[in-house]
């Protein structure tokens, strides 16, 4: 494809409708290259839909480091003990036998947004016509200096991107003599999946109702109040885990005592933990950094939300926890397939000459456990807005749970395995 | 040079017929539809205890979902998620579902 059809097609695609021409036979078929960065909700979601709407017509390249997918929802039920790693880890190798998906195992250094190439740390070069990127997040460690090391680091667990960090925060717990203090540290909103902090603190707590159930669970939340499912969570610490579940706002951490495992604050005064658990302040991981699609307070992307490309940077799309969120938008798995599909519809159009769909609607929910079967919900639907040019929240829809109950901790299951199915089978 | 031609006449179209953009999308169902792949399966086919929705009668989809929309049908989360899509909307994803092939 020349640079000036290209970037004729980009100015037929900036129209503001989708009208077919009758005749013209090469607007029906994609064609082109696109690589993703990332494998995780977003960016496998991307690659096969991409692969599935093009009808095999665009290429597909996904960079990914990690062997297999480890899924961050649900595994707070392997850190309370109910799930092991396995069953939240799913392979990769479907977005390749069935959809053809190219899988390069590499990290992504670097991009060229100019000569549209990204560069791989084994040294390879991959080049493109739209570029994905669904990195998730990195962790502010300069936020917690005393954390800033990988000693340190292994030692006071954020266990919030699920793999070794999942185990290890479970060994720690169950090495944890009764009567002991479990405490999470919670990053002020926003950070990756807003209600994933209670979930834990739940699940926690039902390990210890049952194994040492003279022990303590203390929520030092960096948040006013609880982010998400406040009244359902908190019904649950007083009922479910009464006297087990302590909930403090307004505890911002400012760094840790790494050998003595305290929690030191803005305001109020340290506390000392047996099992220490800092969920630090996060921010769009590296590779959105260093394509330069960064835009909202140093931390996030900016992106136009019929396409999900960047405001920035033509050609790069991002996906997932990555994006400057539109209100009410959490930054969830759920929400970042969602992403991935509005972006491959997009992408798939764009390549064959045609507009984005213009009313793109993408939709969450959010199942979070209390016990091991019981869970309660949050949902919302999201519809573009053409005079504000975002998405924005029905008015009406959505909603949590009236109580937990076990038939929405089926559902979680079923959730799991669509979503799952969804993005990697 | 013909591909050159196609697109500034889908240029020009566009344009031209900003009102008609949601009807005119021939993957508007589709689109609608993935979004309920996160519990009901890729196309419609749930590998889960969720009902798969491929090849089910577009009737019944729009009358099940119009139900939870007004709150005649108890659910635990689709009378929240329907509110969220317009009756058309509703009709699109309906229809879509209703021509893939179903589960076996």
């Amino acid at each position: 494809m020349s640079m000036q059809r290209r970037e004729f097609l980009k100015a037929a695609g900036a129209a503001s409708a989708a009208a077919a021409v009758p005749g013209c036979a090469t607007m029906g078929g994609a064609s082109g290259k696109v690589v993703v960065v990332g494998a995780g909700y977003g960016g496998a979601t991307a690659a096969k839909y991409i692969r599935m709407w093009s009808e095999g017509g665009i290429d597909v390249t996904v960079v990914e480091p990690n062997p297999e997918f480890i899924s961050c929802p649900l595994s707070n039920l392997v850190i309370g003990g109910s799930k092991t790693l396995a069953d939240i880890t799913v392979s990769h190798e479907n977005l390749t036998r069935r959809h053809g998906v190219k899988l390069v195992k590499d990290t992504a250094t670097a991009i060229d947004p100019d000569k549209r190439v990204v560069k791989l740390s084994g040294g390879g070069e991959l080049p493109y016509d739209r570029l994905i990127l669904s990195p998730g997040v990195d962790f502010m460690w300069d936020k917690v200096p005393s954390l800033n090391n990988a000693a340190a680091q292994e030692r006071i667990l954020h266990a919030w991107k699920a793999g070794a960090q999942t185990v290890a925060l479970r060994n720690q717990l169950t090495a944890m003599p009764d009567g002991g203090v479990f405490v999470i540290s919670i990053p002020v909103a926003p950070y990756r999946c807003p209600p994933g902090p209670y979930e834990r603190a739940c699940q926690v707590a039902w390990y210890f109702k049952r194994a040492k159930p003279k022990s303590k669970v203390l929520i030092l939340d960096g948040n006013g109040d609880v982010t998400s499912k406040g009244p359902l969570f908190k019904k649950a610490w007083a009922e479910e885990y009464k006297g087990l579940v302590e909930y403090r706002p307004n505890y911002v951490l400012t760094d840790v005592d790494v050998t003595t495992r305290t929690a030191k604050f803005e305001v109020q005064d340290p506390v000392k933990a047996d099992v220490l658990n800092v969920v630090p302040p996060q921010r769009a991981g590296a590779i959105a950094r260093a394509a330069g699609v960064v835009t909202a307070n140093d931390r996030w992307c900016d992106v136009d939300f019929l396409t999900f490309e960047s405001v920035k940077v033509k050609n790069i799309h991002v996906l997932g926890d990555a994006i400057q969120i539109g209100t009410g938008m959490p930054k969830s798995g759920h929400m970042a397939n969602q992403h991935a599909k509005v972006c491959a519809a997009a992408v798939v159009a764009l390549l064959a000459g045609q507009p984005p769909n213009p009313m793109p609607v993408l939709t969450n929910t959010c199942y979070s456990f209390i016990t091991d079967k019981d869970v309660v919900h949050v949902c919302s639907v999201h519809q573009y807005d053409r005079e504000k040019k975002t998405v924005l929240p029905v008015p009406g829809s959505g909603g949590v749970s009236t109580a937990m109950n076990e038939l929405e901790g089926r559902y979680a299951f079923n959730w799991a395995k669509n979503i799952w199915a969804d993005a990697l089978a | 040079m013909k591909s050159l031609a196609c697109v500034a006449a889908a240029a020009m179209l566009a344009a031209a017929l900003p009102a008609a953009a949601q009807s005119s999308d021939p993957n508007l169902g589709r689109n609608l539809a993935a979004t309920c792949a996160n519990c009901h399966g890729t196309n419609g086919l749930s590998v889960g205890e969720v009902e798969s929705l491929a090849g089910k009668p577009k009737d019944e989809l729009v009358r099940k979902m119009m139900e939870y929309k007004s709150g005649a049908k108890p659910a635990t989360v689709m009378h929240q998620l329907a509110k969220g899509f317009t009756d058309e909307q509703i009709q699109l994803m309906a229809a879509w579902f209703a021509v893939q092939k179903p589960a076996r």
